[in-house]
């Protein structure tokens, strides 16, 4: 027989034991703990419809309700102050429910600000495709490894599914790649990172670009920058390289091969 | 001087994102000192309730938009459905604005319930950005919330957040604290000066 609950008012256990306290007018700082375990397993008896994941979130607070229900039966050592209310039980879910009702609280602030395309719409105005680039120094901001992760994971998300059937194994060396970044980057060039993997790429070759872009920012010969968030990365080089080639670059020394 | 506020208006105007002080001082070539006066003159010239749309401060830059009263016309213009939080989602933003940088489980904790779902659906909505990982065993990742939360809500910066609101006679700090170490149950006499 499984235990069906139906939590659709309820955001969970905290949610539901608030709103007994509030509907029983119990005191939160005196929580009659046979009380509200009765009425929690009562509720959760008549909640309907089973979603299994989060009633193990019930089931538990259920354990721990019961748990501080039993301590607060056993008699109190004598030389405990009686009054010495930190050995309370409850202290713990008393703290939790106060602390949960004030983001529920918050949540509902946040429901009442002025929200961007429910109250407040902003002027459209086509971006063109140059839109970006980063205007100067001043203006571009410093790009975290975060965000660079995030914006492989979205090109990623675009690439080509490779629906080869024929396994073939192409050999693509980080350090060409290196070398077609800077050959493509010379004489001062920014380049947005998408230009370098354009969406008809595979994936290893996308992972292979992006390592070798990596490489170079560790080397410090390329500088990645935005305009500002959601903007497009561009790179840069750090240094004029008068057509120098990369020769100590050796591929297994990159640890890749 | 005129043409320097038409640019000014016209760079707000057209620019996607709130543009900074910084930011304009440096497209337009003037000191930041001179911008400021010519900007809280824009700002009366474009007060809500006067154009039908303002010039707001918004996520440390400055943006026209609608006055808010006239959402309803505007919802019809776009013929797309008003964004929406499920009260899941909103729980965790506002734990997250409030509490930033805060861990998956520590979120998890102060909701009672697992918050995967909901943190990944903030994530690539860009309400929530990875901060970090915090110095703790495991290395779990701290999460706070992208400047497009700001622009969202219309607010400047997290210290326009509405302020968090007191229950009962508990205290902020202490109830940060863990109540059970140190502080009394009861809201007795020395509650407030126990803290």
């Amino acid at each position: 027989m499984s235990i069906e609950v139906r939590l659709a008012n309820f955001d969970g256990p905290l949610d539901l034991l608030l709103h007994l306290i509030k509907t029983n007018a119990m005191d939160i700082y005196d929580i009659p703990m046979v009380e509200i375990t009765d009425q929690y397993l009562a509720a959760m008896e008549k909640m309907e419809q089973l979603n299994l994941d989060i009633a193990g979130e019930f089931l538990l607070m259920a354990a721990s309700l019961m748990h501080i229900k039993s301590k607060m039966l056993l008699p109190v050592a004598v030389e405990d102050d009686p009054e010495d209310e930190t050995l309370d039980p409850r202290a713990e879910l008393v703290r939790r429910l106060l602390e949960y009702q004030r983001y529920k609280q918050a949540a509902q602030d946040l429901e009442q600000l002025p929200w961007l395309e429910r109250d407040i719409f902003l002027a459209r105005i086509p971006r063109p495709e140059s839109a970006g680039v980063p205007g100067g120094e001043a203006a571009d901001q410093e790009v975290g490894i975060y965000q660079l992760a995030a914006a492989f994971h979205r090109l990623m998300q675009t690439a080509k599914v490779e629906t080869m059937h024929e396994v073939m194994r192409e050999q693509l060396s980080v350090r060409d790649y290196i070398e077609k970044i800077l050959t493509r980057l010379a004489g001062g060039k920014h380049l947005a990172l998408r230009d370098f993997l354009p969406s008809g790429a595979t994936r290893q070759e996308l992972v292979v670009t992006f390592l070798a872009m990596l490489e170079l920012v560790k080397m410090r010969l390329l500088e990645v920058s935005q305009s500002a968030e959601f903007q497009p990365l561009w790179l840069k080089l750090v240094v004029q390289l008068p057509g120098v080639d990369p020769q100590p670059l050796r591929e297994e020394g990159f640890g890749y091969a | 001087m005129h043409d320097t506020v038409r640019a000014l208006t016209a760079l707000i105007f057209a620019a996607e994102t709130p543009l900074s002080l910084d930011r304009l001082s440096f497209l337009l070539e003037m000191p930041r000192a001179e911008l400021t006066p010519l900007l809280t003159e824009l700002k009366q010239r474009f007060a809500p309730g006067r154009q039908g749309f303002y010039l707001a401060e918004v996520a440390g830059g400055y943006q026209f938009r609608s006055d808010s009263d006239l959402s309803g016309w505007l919802a019809k213009l776009h013929h797309e459905r008003p964004p929406r939080f499920s009260p899941a989602a909103l729980e965790t933003l506002a734990i997250i604005a409030y509490r930033q940088p805060i861990t998956r489980a520590e979120v998890e904790y102060l909701r009672g319930v697992d918050s995967g779902g909901v943190l990944r659906t903030l994530l690539e909505r860009n309400f929530v950005r990875i901060l970090g990982k915090k110095d703790v065993p495991g290395r779990p990742l701290m999460y706070g919330t992208h400047a497009h939360f700001l622009e969202f809500f219309g607010l400047n910066s997290l210290n326009d957040l509405p302020t968090l609101k007191e229950f009962s006679a508990l205290d902020a700090a202490l109830a940060q604290e863990s109540l059970a170490a140190d502080g009394p149950l009861t809201p007795t006499d020395g509650f407030e000066s126990s803290v």
